[in-house]
C-alpha cells in the first residue's frame, strides 16, 4: 500500500507551521504504511552553506568526533546538530564532496541520507506517529515536505529502504507502487555513473530523475519521460529545492488526491490527509490524471 | 424519498465513532420510524454508510473516502461533497447521489439501484457492472464498464481509455468523446428503446436539460464472450 503526504507552501505566513501541518497529514497515512516513515523537509538554506543529512542506528558511538573530522577535511567549522539517529551537518557549498568523502572513509557505519542548500530527510522503522515524534517533525519550518509511510513489497524493511529517497542535490522522492524493471534500470544507471545504497525499486526512480536532470532535463521533463522508462505502478511525489511534482502511471491503481489554494498545494494518498489543512473547505480538490506531470516551482 | 414522516438524527463523526454509525444504520428496517440521517464531518474516513438495508435517506455532508455507500440496499444516499474509491461497490438496490467528484471504480459490480455522480468520476467506473444504472454528468476515466455485465452506464461528458472492454451486455450511452474503445466494444444504433429507455434514466437521475439524441450507444459486439466454432482449434 503506503501512504504519501505533500506539502508546497506559497503563502509564507505559513512556513512556521509547515512540520505540523506536515505531521498531522502524515498521521492519518498510518494504516496504508505502518512499518516505517520518512519526511524531507526543504527549510531555510543557509548562503554559502550546504547541509549533509547523516544517520547511524548508534549515533552515541558512530557521531563521535564526526564534526571535528568533517571540519578537518573542508578547513572550516561545521555546525553540527544531532535529532535522535540523524544529525544535519552544514558545511561551505563548494566543499560538500571532501566532507562526504571524509564521512565514507573514517565513519563507515554513518549513512548519508542527503545533501542540499535546504532539504533535510529524516526515516526510520517504526510507526510513522513515532517516527515523527522523535524527530520532532511538529516543530520543524520550511517552505515544503514530502513525507511517507510505508508497507514494504520490493525490499527489506529497514531504515534505507524506507522514503524518501534522495539521489541528488536537494532532490528527494517517495513512491507508493512497485516497479518491475528496476533492476534493469539499475544496471543502465549504474553504467552511467549513478550509485546505489539499495537494491529499493523506488531508489531506482529517485537515480533515474537524478539522472535526467544531470543531463539538463528539469523536473517537469524527466518526470514526463519517466513514463516511457519506468514499468510497474507508481503514484510518485518529488521535491526540489524550490520545486514540487507528482505523477501518476497510466494505469493509475495507487490513489492520489490534490488540493490547491492561494496558500498552499497538498497531495495526499487519500482525502483523509488533506481534511485538517487550513481552508480545506474552499480549496480546489481533484483526482491528479494518469500519465501527466503536475508541476510547482517557485 | 420521502423524508418528511420519520425522525432525523444528526450523527457528527468530528465526536462519534465512525463504527456507532454504522451500526445505528444497520439497524434501520423497513419500519423505522428513523428515516433521515444526517452525517457531519466525514473527513475522508472510508466505509461511511455501508450496507445499509432500509428505506432511509442518508445526507453526507463533505467527502468520503473508500467504499461509501457500498452493497447499499433500498436507502438513499447522497454525498454533498466528493467520493474516494469504490463508490457504491455492489450496490444492490436504492439511488446514491455524489454532488462531487468520485474516484476510481465507482459502481464497481453494482447489480441494481441508481447511482448518480454530478462532477467526474476517474478510472474504471461501472468496472464489471451487474444490473446498476450509473448517470455521471461529467466525464469517466480510462478502462470504464470493464466486463460490464448488465445495466446502464450514462455519461453526459467524455469518456477515457479503452471504454467497455471485454463489455457483455450492459449498454453504454455517452453524450461527449470516447477516446478510445476497448476489445470487443462497438458503437451501435440508437433505436427507440434506446432513447426511451435512456430518457428514463436521465430522468431518474434528474436532469432535464439534454436530449437523448445528443448520445451515441456502445455495447457488445458480441465476438470475445460468444464461442465460436471457427477457432475451435485454438483450444
Amino acid at each position: 500500500m503506503c501512504g504519501i503526504v505533500g506539502l508546497f507552501l506559497k503563502d509564507k505566513a505559513l512556513e512556521p507551521q509547515l512540520g505540523a501541518l506536515t505531521a498531522e497529514m502524515l498521521a492519518t497515512m498510518c494504516e496504508r504504511g505502518p512499518d516505517s516513515a520518512g519526511f524531507a523537509i526543504y527549510g531555510t538554506a543557509e548562503k554559502g552553506k550546504f547541509k549533509v543529512t547523516v544517520q547511524s542506528p548508534n549515533p552515541d558511538v558512530d557521531f563521535k568526533g564526526l564534526d571535528a573530522a568533517v571540519a578537518k577535511a573542508v578547513g572550516s567549522k561545521v555546525s553540527f546538530v544531532q535529532k535522535s539517529t540523524h544529525a544535519i551537518l552544514s558545511v561551505p557549498e563548494d566543499k560538500v564532496e571532501e566532507a562526504k568523502a571524509a564521512i565514507r572513509e573514517g565513519f563507515p557505519s554513518v549513512r548519508i541520507m542527503a545533501t542540499g542548500a535546504s532539504v533535510e530527510i529524516y526515516k526510520e522503522v517504526g510507526y510513522p506517529t513515532e517516527v515523527a515524534k522523535r524527530f520532532d517533525l511538529a516543530k520543524m519550518t520550511g517552505t515544503h515536505a514530502i513525507g511517507h509511510t510505508r508497507m514494504a513489497t520490493e525490499s527489506a524493511v529497514t531504515t534505507m529502504g524506507s522514503h524518501p529517497f534522495s539521489t541528488g542535490a536537494d532532490q528527494c522522492l517517495v513512491h507508493n507502487g512497485s516497479l518491475s524493471n528496476h533492476n534493469n534500470l539499475r544496471r543502465e544507471l549504474k553504467h552511467d555513473g549513478m550509485t546505489f545504497e539499495t537494491q529499493n525499486d523506488s531508489e531506482v526512480a529517485a537515480a533515474y530523475l537524478t539522472w535526467r536532470m544531470n543531463q539538463g532535463s528539469n523536473l517537469g521533463e524527466a518526470l514526463t519521460k519517466s513514463l516511457d522508462d519506468l514499468d510497474g505502478f507508481f503514484t510518485f511525489v518529488v521535491g526540489t529545492k524550490d520545486g514540487f511534482g507528482v505523477i501518476r502511471d497510466p494505469i493509475a491503481c495507487k490513489p492520489a488526491v490534490m488540493a490547491e489554494t492561494d496558500q498552499y498545494v497538498a497531495f495526499g494518498s487519500e482525502y483523509r490527509a488533506l481534511a485538517n489543512l487550513p481552508g480545506i473547505e474552499n480549496a480546489k480538490v481533484w483526482e491528479p490524471e494518469p500519465a501527466t506531470v503536475y508541476f510547482w516551482e517557485r | 424519498m420521502d423524508g418528511s414522516i420519520g425522525t432525523k438524527q444528526t450523527i457528527d463523526l468530528a465526536k462519534a465513532p465512525l463504527r456507532e454509525l454504522n451500526q445505528d444504520l444497520h439497524r434501520q428496517t423497513d419500519g423505522s420510524n428513523d428515516k433521515v440521517w444526517e452525517v457531519l464531518n466525514p473527513m475522508g474516513f472510508h466505509s461511511i454508510a455501508v450496507g445499509i438495508d432500509a428505506p432511509i435517506e442518508v445526507e453526507i455532508r463533505g467527502n468520503v473516502g473508500y467504499y461509501c455507500a457500498g452493497m447499499n440496499k433500498k436507502a438513499y444516499v447522497t454525498v454533498h461533497g466528493s467520493a474516494g474509491p469504490g463508490v457504491a461497490e455492489n450496490m444492490m438496490s436504492g439511488t446514491v447521489r455524489i454532488k462531487g467528484d468520485a474516484s476510481q471504480y465507482a459502481g464497481a459490480t453494482g447489480r441494481g439501484g441508481l447511482l448518480v455522480i454530478e462532477g467526474n468520476a476517474s478510472s474504471r467506473c461501472g468496472v464489471s457492472m451487474k444490473g446498476i444504472d450509473i448517470v455521471v454528468k461529467g466525464n469517466i476515466g480510462h478502462m470504464s464498464a470493464f466486463m460490464a455485465q448488465s445495466g446502464h452506464l450514462v455519461v453526459l461528458g467524455d469518456a477515457g481509455d479503452a471504454l467497455g472492454d471485454s463489455i457483455y451486455e450492459a449498454k453504454l450511452f455517452v453524450r461527449g468523446k470516447v477516446k478510445s474503445l476497448g476489445a470487443d466494444c462497438i458503437e451501435k444504433e440508437m433505436r427507440p428503446e434506446h432513447h426511451e429507455a435512456l430518457g428514463k434514466l436521465l430522468e431518474k437521475a434528474g436532469i432535464t436539460d439534454v436530449k437523448t439524441s445528443e448520445f451515441k450507444r456502445y455495447g457488445s459486439a458480441r465476438k470475445l464472450y460468444n464461442f465460436n466454432i471457427d477457432n475451435a482449434d485454438a483450444y
